[in-house]
């Protein structure tokens, strides 16, 4: 029997992370996963918090996102009409899209060109700030946690203050000849 | 209607062209306020931290425009307190560019001889100093012996830093934790302060009227201290002169705004913005090359792996910076830490198939963060940026709480302007790419426009009314007992990080502006010492006064 069509609420959810999943990409969180297309080893902006940054108000995009949503799963109809590619009606178009399909679409979205693309920069944005910067959560915190993405940078871990020092930080000698018009202060001269 | 608070000098912003404002006419005995749209943190408020609403998104402001985005600082201290502390002097061939308009576009009072004693006073202010090579992070130190492994010089950046307490945490764009960047919360301000100024963080100015005695009436919006989209009061102040210092992204849209009330505006308040030809490329490096290639053993015994570790910019070749190669075809490349957020978001996947900025090379390429170096181009650009209409409040629409914002800058690179950059991006290829060092792209321009985070140049100085907002003493054309000393005024591409020019700039412009402000009936003289009390650069510069004074 085929699961019924997603609520507005799973919509929200599910073509989200298929868009924050397009722009930092991961592995799938169980064989069922359709949100994430599974495109990358290791988590990815999903599991780095996408949602829960985007669901608060201080990034100022979250009141758009039923509408953005809206538009994205249109946008997603349209290129598959376009392409002949068949949607099935399990998940919202957006995410029944292939990965490739997905990132094609999020391109064009992205273009300059593009009417509406300063809502789709502000979006992936925020998808990318949640892996790369982990905006919404202390960063000592995150990185306690195993933030998966400052995790998978390898971003330093702070001093047990929680403060960050780099007491070994410099090759220590001169590395390269100065430009012979510098001048006392350092400037050219 | 109760009467409106009076001042002898209203000062827009506290960044370098308001600070410097007024602490010399405070110490030379002027009431001078000081209104600042962001909030005033010091040391212990600046937060490590990328959470939103942590010190780092406070005092940012990051407008996107119209194929540009301008990074400034908000609060008090400006772009002092988010800025890397790079003091360099604008090389002697800066100031003779013609730019777009045929002829030097720097008043004919200034070149660098004439503003070598104003650096001065400013380095002595600061204090500005060299670093040596034991203080130069190992990105810096990469960064260098990449350059000599191709033959180019590369020099350790003066810098406003005391490097004894600094602890290479680069955590210096969030304001500096330790007190070892040396900003102006540690000099002008304080000065300014001790001889009676008074600051008013979060009072955002909307726009200025005239009141009926020939001064100027200046209406402000009191920002709310978390969310700067929301408005909490309001109100007037009454001045005898105004310094207009609101960073070179806010001051043109203060003046634009102003035109009703004020009479018509200079036609280059608000044209003629130069994003300092500001690009950024990303490299990532492969260690075993580093090693190999350049022998250089870092942390742990590992070749490199260290971008997270330093301050800011440590080195920079300016071999590119020669006078002799003809105008926009000269540029510094400097190594520089961007964090992440901000400097991840734009780097592109080297040599990948696009998407490049996103997706799955752009993931691998973050797994390889520790191997990054960032290089910060300065080139010429073309003074190409036109303001469009004031939005309805501040410099632009918020769209965060914090720091975002979508403004009314359009910004169209020329063909000068993108054949500078296509130089930049292939010196900077030839260098880091060589035997394999690294791989190199530059940053996108497709998502926020190119991306500047010194911009000058909206409201500036000049001989000629056509091309110039100001004159050469930092006057608004057509409207007596306005000034503008802040990054704005400057009249063109630096080639080299700006503010120890745009202080220098408010240095020189400090004994006619007391003149003017004594023309107006404010009881003040020129002629303070450096905020800690030194005289030397005052002694430095006595024998200019008299041709800075108007006759």
């Amino acid at each position: 029997m085929r699961p019924d069509p997603p609520g507005a609420e799973q919509t929200r959810v599910l073509t989200l992370e298929a868009f924050a999943d397009t722009i930092v990409p991961g592995e799938k969180r169980s064989p069922d996963d359709r949100a994430i297309a599974g495109a990358a080893p290791g988590p990815g902006a999903v599991e780095a918090g996408a949602l829960e940054l985007l669901a608060w108000d201080a990034t100022g995009i979250t009141d758009a996102l039923p509408e953005l949503v809206g538009l994205l799963n249109e946008h997603a109809r349209a290129f598959a009409a376009e392409h002949g590619a068949e949607l099935d009606d399990d998940v919202p178009p957006f995410v029944a899209l292939d990965f490739g399909q997905r990132t094609a679409l999020v391109q064009r979205l992205l273009d300059p060109g593009h009417p509406e693309k300063e809502f789709w920069v502000l979006l992936a944005l925020f998808s990318n700030m949640a892996y790369d910067s982990a905006a919404h959560r202390h960063t000592a915190e995150a990185l306690a946690d195993g933030h998966p993405g400052l995790t998978a940078m390898g971003f330093a871990h702070p001093d047990s203050d929680g403060l960050w020092r780099f007491p070994e930080y410099s090759y220590g000698r001169a590395l390269a000849d100065l430009h012979p018009d510098t001048i006392e202060s350092g400037s050219l001269g | 209607m109760s009467a409106a608070e009076q001042t002898d000098v209203l000062v827009i912003g506290s960044g370098f062209g308001g600070a410097i404002a007024a602490y010399h006419l405070a110490a030379g005995g002027a009431k001078v306020e000081v209104l600042e749209r962001g909030p005033w943190l010091e040391g212990k408020d600046f937060d490590q931290d990328y959470l939103l609403g942590s010190s780092y998104t406070k005092v940012f402001d990051f407008v996107a425009g119209d194929g540009m985005s301008l990074l400034g600082g908000n609060c008090v201290g400006g772009g002092s307190v988010v800025y890397f502390a790079a003091l360099p002097r604008a090389p002697r061939f800066v100031f003779e560019r013609h730019g777009g308009i045929g002829r030097r576009m720097w008043p004919a009072m200034i070149d660098r001889d004439a503003l070598d004693p104003w650096y001065d006073r400013v380095a002595e202010a600061i204090p500005a100093r060299t670093q040596d090579w034991n203080d130069v992070s190992y990105p810096g130190g990469l960064w260098a012996a990449a350059c000599a492994h191709a033959g180019h010089t590369a020099n350790p950046v003066p810098v406003g830093i005391d490097t004894a307490t600094c602890t290479n945490c680069n955590w210096m764009m969030a304001g500096c934790r330790f007190d070892a960047k040396r900003s102006l919360l540690f000099n002008y301000l304080p000065a300014a302060i001790a001889h009676g100024t008074r600051i008013r963080p979060l009072h955002e100015v909307q726009y200025l009227s005239r009141t009926d005695d020939g001064g100027y009436r200046v209406h402000y919006n009191v920002i709310d201290d978390e969310d700067y989209r929301v408005t909490v009061g309001g109100g007037v102040i009454d001045a005898k002169l105004v310094i207009v210092a609101a960073g070179a992204g806010a001051t043109p849209v203060i003046l634009q705004r102003s035109e009703p009330h004020l009479g018509s505006m200079p036609h280059a308040v608000g044209r003629y913005f130069s994003g300092n030809g500001e690009r950024l490329n990303t490299a990532v490096f492969d260690e075993d090359r580093v090693r190999d290639v350049l022998g250089l053993t870092g942390p742990g015994g590992r070749p490199y792996g260290a971008f997270q570790v330093g301050k800011g910019p440590t080195v920079a070749c300016w071999d590119y910076l020669d006078g002799s190669r003809p105008e926009y075809s000269r540029f510094s490349l400097e190594q520089l830490y961007f964090p992440p957020g901000l400097g991840t978001i734009l780097a592109q996947a080297p040599g990948a198939d696009a998407p490049t900025f996103f997706g799955v090379e752009k993931k691998k390429m973050l797994d390889q963060w520790r191997n990054w170096l960032i290089i910060f181009q300065m080139t010429e650009d073309d003074n190409e940026g036109v303001f469009g209409p004031p939005p309805p409040t501040g410099n632009a629409v918020r769209i965060s709480q914090q720091m975002l914002g979508r403004g009314p800058l359009r910004y169209n690179p020329t063909p000068n302007t993108l054949r500078g950059w296509a130089e930049a991006d292939a010196a900077c290829k030839d260098i880091l790419e060589r035997d394999g060092l690294a791989k190199v792209a530059p940053w996108t321009n497709d998502l926020v426009g190119a991306y500047t985070v010194h911009p000058l140049a909206s409201c500036r100085i000049g001989d000629d009314p056509a091309t110039s907002a100001l004159d050469d003493r930092h006057e608004l054309r057509g409207h007596p007992g306005i000034f503008v000393t802040d990054g704005s005024a400057v009249p063109g591409a630096l080639t080299v990080n700006p503010a120890m020019t745009i202080a220098a700039l408010a240095e020189r412009a400090m004994p006619g502006i007391v003149e003017a402000a004594r023309r107006r009936g404010i009881e003040v003289s020129y002629g303070a010492p450096a905020p800690d009390g030194s005289t030397a650069g005052r002694r430095g510069v006595r024998d200019l006064l008299p041709g800075l004074v108007r006759g």
